[in-house]
């Protein structure tokens, strides 16, 4: 099956039940380097999400994911709000119109979000933000399409390389957000919107290889 | 009207601490906090911030002011999703967040332009914060990390233009009700002014002098209506600014 609609809703719904599953890690996560208010926020968010998406109709992926950015606008409350948001609505009117995501489709929604969080962070690859798991996980997916892969392949190595880019984080010295109060004492942590940025693209692989 | 302010903060306290802060000094002028998430936590609400905006809108033009980054990047978000002809009332301006607030209410309760109001927010990093004993003036305790560390704004000087010297009566110095006097007498005259060398249409520089009783203060300007304002600034600082 093609990922259509239909995926992009059981997407968001992956993606919300693998958020409330690893809320104490996020929050845990962000309490060492930030606010600590990373898990939370994101549970209310995709909670949120949730409703929206079984309570609405969608003709086609970017729908979904439009809703899935004006949801998490107005329910998140953190950074992470406006930076998932912008993500999203700039994924989605990245393939606006498309019946179906294809493995061009795919790369084209994740360069999309990750050049939507560079422009609304001002962060750049390195800065131990979301932008390490958005920025190779758009490379990997580019590659992947070009290569000739299938979508749910694209997605697959998106997620991989978010989850690599996540891991590459941890020594890292925070340059951007509250982590860069911190200074030197933010090395030797993970960042939290790496993570969670690897735990969505996770979702969307898992959930596109089980219609493939 | 006047331009109306915006401030968004992660903290309701924060916001409505701030905007009574400003008020103080600027009857008239519609301030209102954006502070902490919908049901009252710590965070920024896109809703909150949207309402705001609106209600602070008479027409004459918003200024926004914003603690920390999220707020910033949420107040963006409120930015962009405004209709064309909304977005050219709102500046979304790069201030401390305390500092930036204060000179904005002062700048729009008299009357001043939107670019003027904005302005006047962002060149409070420059202004420095009041300096006590002498200590350099210190950058606004706000969220940019990077922001330029200069000298208060100096104004040109006059060379040939009327100048006086008073010494200043008020037993507390010059504070912000006498300062915010000060600089609302000064722009309602047709010249450049300076006192002890800060402009005196600066409520930041004025106040960095850190003027104490017993001060002398040089009176110095040039322009059309330059006697006027020599001898209206003269006549205030003497009487005590009312106090």
């Amino acid at each position: 099956m093609a990922l259509d609609a239909a995926w992009a809703a059981d997407w968001a719904r992956a993606a919300a039940a693998s958020i409330a599953e690893h809320r104490e890690e996020l929050i845990d996560l962000d309490r060492a380097i930030g606010d600590g208010d990373h898990g939370e926020n994101m549970a209310r968010g995709f909670d949120a999400v949730l409703a929206k998406i079984d309570a609405g109709e969608f003709a086609n992926p970017a729908e979904v994911l439009k809703t899935v950015a004006t949801t998490l606008i107005s329910t998140v409350g953190g950074a992470a709000g406006p930076l998932y948001g912008t993500a999203f609505l700039k994924g989605s009117m990245a393939v606006a119109g498309r019946e179906e995501l294809d493995a061009d489709g795919v790369a084209a929604f994740v360069e999309a979000a990750r050049d939507g969080v560079v422009a609304r962070g001002k962060a750049a690859e390195g800065d131990k933000t979301m932008v390490d798991a958005w920025a190779p996980a758009a490379t990997a997916a580019r590659a992947s399409a070009e290569a000739g892969d299938g979508a749910a392949a694209a997605l697959r190595a998106a997620a991989s390389a978010a989850a690599q880019g996540s891991d590459a984080t941890i020594p890292l010295v925070a340059r951007k957000g509250r982590a860069s109060y911190l200074g030197e004492r933010s090395a030797g942590h993970r960042d939290p919107g790496s993570r969670s940025t690897a735990y969505l693209l996770e979702a969307a692989a898992t959930t596109a290889e089980a219609r493939s | 009207m006047t331009v109306g302010l915006v401030l968004a903060s992660h903290s309701r306290d924060l916001a409505d601490g701030l905007a009574q802060l400003a008020a103080q000094m600027a009857a008239g002028v519609a301030i209102v906090d954006a502070g902490g998430t919908d049901d009252g936590g710590i965070g920024t609400s896109f809703e909150r911030i949207a309402e705001a905006v609106a209600e602070a809108d008479s027409g004459d033009g918003v200024v926004v002011l914003c603690d920390l980054g999220s707020a910033v990047m949420t107040a963006e978000l409120v930015v962009e999703t405004l209709d064309d002809e909304a977005r050219l009332r709102v500046r979304l301006v790069d201030a401390p967040f305390v500092e930036g607030a204060v000179v904005a209410a002062v700048e729009a309760a008299q009357g001043s332009s939107l670019d003027v109001v904005a302005r006047a927010a962002e060149d409070a990093w420059r202004a420095g914060v009041p300096a006590a004993d002498g200590a350099d003036p210190a950058p606004g305790a706000g969220g940019a990390v990077d922001a330029p560390v200069e000298a208060p704004a100096r104004a040109e000087p006059a060379p040939n233009g009327p100048r006086a010297t008073v010494v200043l009566s008020n037993p507390e110095g010059l504070h912000a009700r006498p300062a915010s006097l000060l600089v609302k007498t000064a722009a309602a005259f047709d010249a450049a002014t300076t006192v002890n060398g800060a402009d005196a249409r600066s409520l930041l520089g004025v106040m960095a002098l850190g003027a104490r009783q017993g001060s002398a203060l040089e009176i110095a300007s040039s322009g059309p209506d330059a006697e006027r304002a020599v001898s209206a600034l003269v006549e205030l600082i003497e009487s005590g600014f009312g106090e």
